[in-house]
């Protein structure tokens, strides 16, 4: 039934999170300790309910929290042995990391081609134009928009920013919820494009998400957290087949219950942990 | 009705408004990138002026010259004034900053009295005729070149937002700062490259206006003159800022016009595009190109 939390240290990060706690205006803890490892070219997912602190480790990583008054207080977080915690979002970004940002975030009042250049803008190479054909051979239906980004739909929106996180040519993208507010077709269009990505030009993902089930087949490894803190970690089998996991995140899990009443509390148990 | 004054005044209309547009192109990019009103927007041009008029006088060097040294000072005053003055107040509540931006334009006026004196001084001769004929129209050099350089900085601008990497990264962070930031964008370089831009554009008009009026501490009036150009255009869109500018040029003089043959109730030029705009914003609070701001809270 309850499995041990497993915490296999990969042997090789890319990106490691270590122990880090964050806190907002000086007064509100949302982190309570959050490590965990990310391997070179893997993808890897970090689930969990609302508020349990997904977005926020994700903006701690990419430097964004300053800009919502929040603070790594405590721990470090390393990419490619060099220490990011301290430094400013554009800064992240030029050592490789690119957020794609929960609710897509495109800029509305520019064309889909303005929005990839300005994914581009750290770099100051001449190969601009061609990763700008790449992008559109991942995303064919972008080069049939020439309107205002605004305008798409919220499948091409979510394309869109994945697309422009493509053109810095990162080593790593974070992406917050691609499925949000996507019909479930876009949602499997979505992941599957993101693992082609992943295979293709070998760069790293971390995806946050709620949807457990996509999420967990498109990752190598998963963690779950709830209330700033991980509970439980492990490969894509060894959560697939938890039974808490397939109870409280895919949907299945006991088959047998017919009532309620005996439902197990999951965070209370876990805080013996 | 004479007819010939009517359009000699919409010509001069129309060159003045393209100085408005430009001063408030300025200005909407200042508030479009930092949400800054800047009040010292006419110190630019009162500035500007003064430190051409010194280069011209004092250095001797030739107009060209003198003009290209102002602009390079200027963009290097916008981008220090920013990041002395302005850098330390991100994140402070905006009305602050705006008080701020009051205090500059004090501070720089009282500077220049200080330094240059309060007499109004004229630029050397540029040109060798001081006006040419067109179409019947009496147009001075000076008043042509203005247009030619207003045209070509409403030309440069577009491109650069439309085309230039930096001008893109400007625009996205107007729409979010956020955003720009998780895109590499650095918003302070953005903050100061605003600044520096708006303090040189604005310069350029206050070398051009001193060339025809001469210098004097009354130019910095245009930074109050270029407040209806772009309330009336909407204070976030640049097309606005063009359109308010020329709309409020062209009005100024036809009230002259009216003023002198028919009305004689004197300095029609300066009140008419007041009462203008309190009409269209009466119908259009947000300007005629302006966007609602929708507050979801």
């Amino acid at each position: 039934m309850s499995q041990p939390a497993i915490n296999i240290q990969p042997a090789n990060p890319i990106l490691t999170v270590n122990n880090i706690e964050v806190v907002y205006d000086e007064v509100i803890q949302v982190l309570r300790g959050v490590s965990l490892a990310v391997p070179e070219g893997d993808v890897v997912t970090l689930l969990g309910p609302n508020g349990a602190g997904k977005s926020t480790t994700l903006k701690a990583i990419s430097g964004l929290l300053k800009s919502e008054d929040g603070e790594v207080t405590k721990g470090d977080i390393t990419f490619m042995g060099e220490r990011i915690d301290n430094k400013n979002a554009e800064d992240v970004v030029r050592s490789g990391v690119f957020q794609v940002m929960e609710g897509r975030r495109i800029i509305e009042d520019m064309t889909a081609i303005e929005n990839l250049k300005l994914g581009a803008y750290t770099r100051n190479d001449s190969q601009i134009n061609q990763d700008i054909e790449m992008v559109f051979n991942y995303f064919p239906r972008l080069k049939e928009r020439t309107g205002l980004a605004g305008y798409l739909s919220g499948g091409e929106q979510q394309m869109l920013a994945i697309g422009r996180a493509l053109m810095a040519r990162p080593k790593m993208i974070c992406l917050d919820e691609p499925s949000m507010g996507l019909s479930p077709l876009l949602v499997k269009e979505v992941f599957s494009i993101i693992g082609q990505i992943n295979r293709e030009q070998g760069i790293t993902m971390l995806l946050v998400e709620q949807n457990a089930n996509y999420a967990l087949k498109a990752a190598n490894y998963g963690y779950i957290m709830e209330s700033g803190k991980i509970v439980l970690d492990g490969t894509q089998d060894e959560l697939l087949n938890n039974e808490d996991v397939k109870e409280f995140y895919l949907g299945g899990g006991n088959e047998e219950r017919k009532s309620f009443k005996n439902l197990k509390s999951y965070k209370r148990r876990k805080r013996w942990l | 009705m004479n007819f010939e004054l009517l359009m000699q005044l919409i010509v001069n209309g129309i060159i003045v408004g393209l100085l408005y547009g430009v001063v408030g192109m300025c200005f909407v990019l200042v508030y479009k990138s930092t949400q800054i009103v800047n009040f010292a927007q006419g110190e630019f041009l009162l500035v500007g002026a003064w430190v051409c008029w010194a280069f011209l006088t004092y250095f001797q060097l030739p107009f060209f010259m003198g003009f290209i040294l102002t602009m390079v000072f200027m963009a290097l005053f916008g981008v220090l004034l920013q990041m002395v003055v302005l850098r330390p107040m991100i994140g402070e509540p905006i009305i602050s900053v705006i008080m701020i931006t009051i205090g500059l334009s004090i501070f720089f006026q009282s500077l220049m009295k200080w330094i240059f004196g309060v007499s109004p001084q004229s630029y050397p001769k540029v040109f060798e005729s001081e006006s040419v004929q067109i179409l019947g129209l009496n147009i001075e050099m000076a008043y042509l070149m203005s247009t030619v350089i207003s045209l070509a900085i409403m030309v440069a601008f577009f491109l650069f937002f439309k085309y230039s990497k930096y001008g893109l990264a400007m625009r996205a962070t107007a729409f979010n700062q956020q955003i720009a930031q998780s895109l590499g964008i650095s918003v302070k370089q953005v903050f100061a490259m605003s600044w520096g831009i708006a303090a040189t554009l604005s310069a350029t008009a206050g070398v051009v206006i001193g060339l025809v009026n001469g210098v004097s501490n009354s130019l910095s009036t245009m930074g109050v003159k270029v407040f209806p150009a772009v309330i009336l255009g909407g204070l976030d869109s640049v097309v606005g800022a063009i359109v308010g500018g020329l709309t409020i040029g062209v009005l100024e003089n036809v009230a002259e016009f009216f003023d002198s043959q028919y009305l004689h109730v004197g300095n029609m030029y300066d009140i008419a595009p007041f009462y203008v705009l309190l009409i269209i914003l009466w119908f259009k609070p947000y300007g005629l190109f302006g966007t609602k701001d929708i507050e979801r809270i």
